[in-house]
């Protein structure tokens, strides 16, 4: 390809477990300001690539290079300093936590008290620091209209308000890179909507770089500047949205093969 | 946790972030904690000496159970040590003062920085194993430190266990009950306002994110071995400054006096009186502690009417502990404090509360 500024370059990786082969030989690159969609049917590898590129799992060959810098052998709380967020598929939020204090975990790396200036509070600027973050997380608040629950506890929220949560506090990372596991999964249609014009936002107004596994490919399609599809760990198709939904394998991985067998689950 | 509502009253704004993240909730708990604090330093002259043993016994207990409450309520991980690091801070501080001459007064946080040291080196298995495993690898804690006071005469006089004097400071001398409980009143306070502060800002967050979901915590950019042996060094600062706390009451220490027992006694502190909670773990210590006498008390006075009880007067006293945990783990697996919060929202919402 002729990006000449790729933000993420995923190199030949390939990682097994045990007997299976969860991704082979998979290669992509992500261009700046982009928005660029995982697809593929259960298990095709596409939550493990992810995974990889967050430090969950160390492939067994390939690179990742990101911003021009090896990625894999930095450590996962890394990846805050560096500018990658993710969410995940299962939520992941901090459920015993309010709403801000969710948010708050994602400037973690940005504030600078410890533990010391922390219990002293008034003196080492502690209390200074938390106010301005607090103005931050308002403002991520008010972008992700969650204004009305922000002294709940995320455990105690519908669904759909906690992967609002959830995405929140990966914006607080304030990521160059964000990672997303199935962002509408589960989701109602005006729910979806809603999440799929925070994507947008997200990559247009923040100018944060976008990796997204959907499943639903209405949204996969309207939203996506471009789109790679996995199939048993093997990329079999990338492209732009319009030109990957009519290619022949990908039709066929979805749909399937009269003698298909064995579609195991690995992700 | 089942989440209680605790909405402010009204007129009660706050118009600043700073405001809002005070360190009471509303203005009426600020002035609560304020008037227990000011009742207990003026009543203080006035109580008999078995009240005021009693208080300081809670103090001291309270601070060490709010160290262990770092550790499991608020990190999630799990202590069955905690005992032996409460008596490391108790020989330690006689250590400081017999050996180098350090005033007591000076000894008693230095005990607690000691113990910390100890904590972190004894916390490290955290960073990789979690739940029963850690609870074991703890348990070797707490026997390899009193196997270690029993032998290391150097530190903590062996068998004979070591003096530790009572404090001075610039010639008065903390000889009384009295004098020793406001002594103790400060720690308390001061150990209660720091874990409030330390809850409430960047680390302490941190805690909780590794207690509730370590894998996206560490996505967030949390170091997780770092807060995991943070989270013992910082519990065990509170268990060793409550042991040099209580060497220095005592005027003695002995190696028998931190066993396991102690170490489970912790625990039911905290699990009576709410797991992460700070005013949870007070409710708890006064609980554990006073609950065998007020049984004992009961049964003294069943034993008049019921002169069949007489011989087992001991038992009852020993066994309300064990019940009361198992009631707690039944009835009210969140606590004292939940208790409380219910009742406070019921209070703020009637009539439309349950």
């Amino acid at each position: 390809m002729s990006d000449s500024n790729p933000i993420l370059d995923v190199q030949d990786i390939s990682i097994r477990f045990g007997g299976v082969a969860a991704l082979t030989d998979v290669s992509f690159s992500v261009k700046r300001n982009e928005i660029f969609s995982l697809i593929g049917p259960n298990g095709a590898g596409k939550t493990s690539l992810l995974n990889c590129i967050s430090g969950r799992y160390k492939p067994q060959q390939g690179k990742v290079v990101f911003k021009g810098e090896p990625l894999l052998l930095r450590s996962i709380n890394d990846r805050a300093h560096i500018g990658i967020g993710r969410t995940f598929q299962n939520l992941a939020i901090f459920s015993h936590m309010t709403v801000i204090d969710n948010i708050l975990v994602g400037l973690h790396h940005k504030l600078k008290n410890n533990f010391l200036t922390g219990m002293a509070y008034w003196v080492g600027g502690a209390q200074k620091e938390e106010a301005e973050a607090r103005l931050k997380v308002e403002d991520i608040i008010d972008f992700l209209e969650i204004q009305h629950v922000r002294n709940e506890p995320a455990g105690s929220l519908s669904y759909g308000l906690r992967k609002r949560v959830e995405l929140a506090r990966a914006i607080a990372i304030d990521p160059e890179l964000m990672l997303l596991d199935e962002p509408m999964a589960g989701m109602n249609l005006e729910e979806k909507e809603d999440m799929a014009r925070y994507v947008i936002e997200l990559n247009e107004q923040y100018g944060i770089t976008v990796v997204m596994i959907e499943h639903d490919m209405g949204v996969v399609v309207d939203i996506s500047d471009r789109v790679a599809v996995l199939d048993f760990g093997k990329k079999i198709a990338e492209g732009l949205p319009e030109e990957v939904m009519q290619d022949e394998r990908v039709k066929t991985a979805y749909l399937g093969v009269d003698d298909d067998d064995g579609m195991e689950e690995v992700a | 946790m089942g989440h209680v509502p605790n909405p402010r009253p009204a007129g009660d704004f706050r118009t600043s972030y700073i405001g809002d993240n005070a360190l009471f909730k509303t203005r009426f708990e600020g002035k609560a904690a304020l008037g227990i604090v000011l009742a207990l330093v003026i009543a203080a002259p006035f109580l008999s000496n078995y009240v005021l043993s009693q208080l300081i016994v809670i103090s001291i207990y309270s601070i060490a159970a709010l160290g262990l409450n770092i550790l499991v309520g608020v990190t999630g991980q799990i202590s069955l040590g905690h005992g032996a690091f409460f008596g490391f801070g108790a020989f330690a501080s006689a250590w400081i003062v017999n050996s180098f001459g350090i005033p007591a007064l000076i000894a008693i946080p230095l005990a607690g920085l000691l113990t910390t040291a100890v904590g972190m080196i004894f916390g490290v298995p955290a960073a990789r194993i979690k739940g029963l495993y850690l609870a074991i690898a703890t348990l070797a804690s707490q026997f390899i430190l009193e196997d270690f006071f029993a032998r290391a005469e150097w530190f903590s006089g062996g068998v004979y266990g070591a003096l530790a004097e009572r404090p001075t400071f610039f010639g008065f001398i903390f000889d009384t009950d009295l004098s020793y409980f406001y002594l103790v009143l400060f720690w308390v306070v001061a150990s209660i306002v720091a874990v409030t502060n330390l809850l409430r800002s960047r680390d302490g967050r941190a805690l909780v994110a590794v207690r509730d979901h370590y894998l996206s915590a560490e996505i967030m950019g949390v170091n997780l071995t770092k807060y995991r042996i943070l989270s013992f060094g910082i519990s065990s600062f509170f268990a060793g400054l409550a042991g040099a706390l209580f060497a220095h009451y005592l005027e003695f220490v002995s190696v028998e006096g931190f066993t396991i027992l102690l170490s489970i006694q912790f625990l039911a502190m905290i699990i009576i009186g709410g797991l992460g909670s700070v005013y949870g773990t007070i409710l708890g210590a006064i609980f554990v502690l006073l609950l065998p006498q007020v049984m004992e008390g009961a049964a003294t006075s069943a034993a008049g009417l019921f002169p069949a009880l007489e011989t087992g007067k001991a038992y009852i006293k020993e066994m309300s502990v064990g019940a009361a945990i198992i009631l707690f783990l039944i009835f009210e697996p969140e606590g004292l404090i939940h208790r409380w919060r219910v009742i406070r929202a019921s209070w703020k919402l009637f009539p439309f509360a349950r």
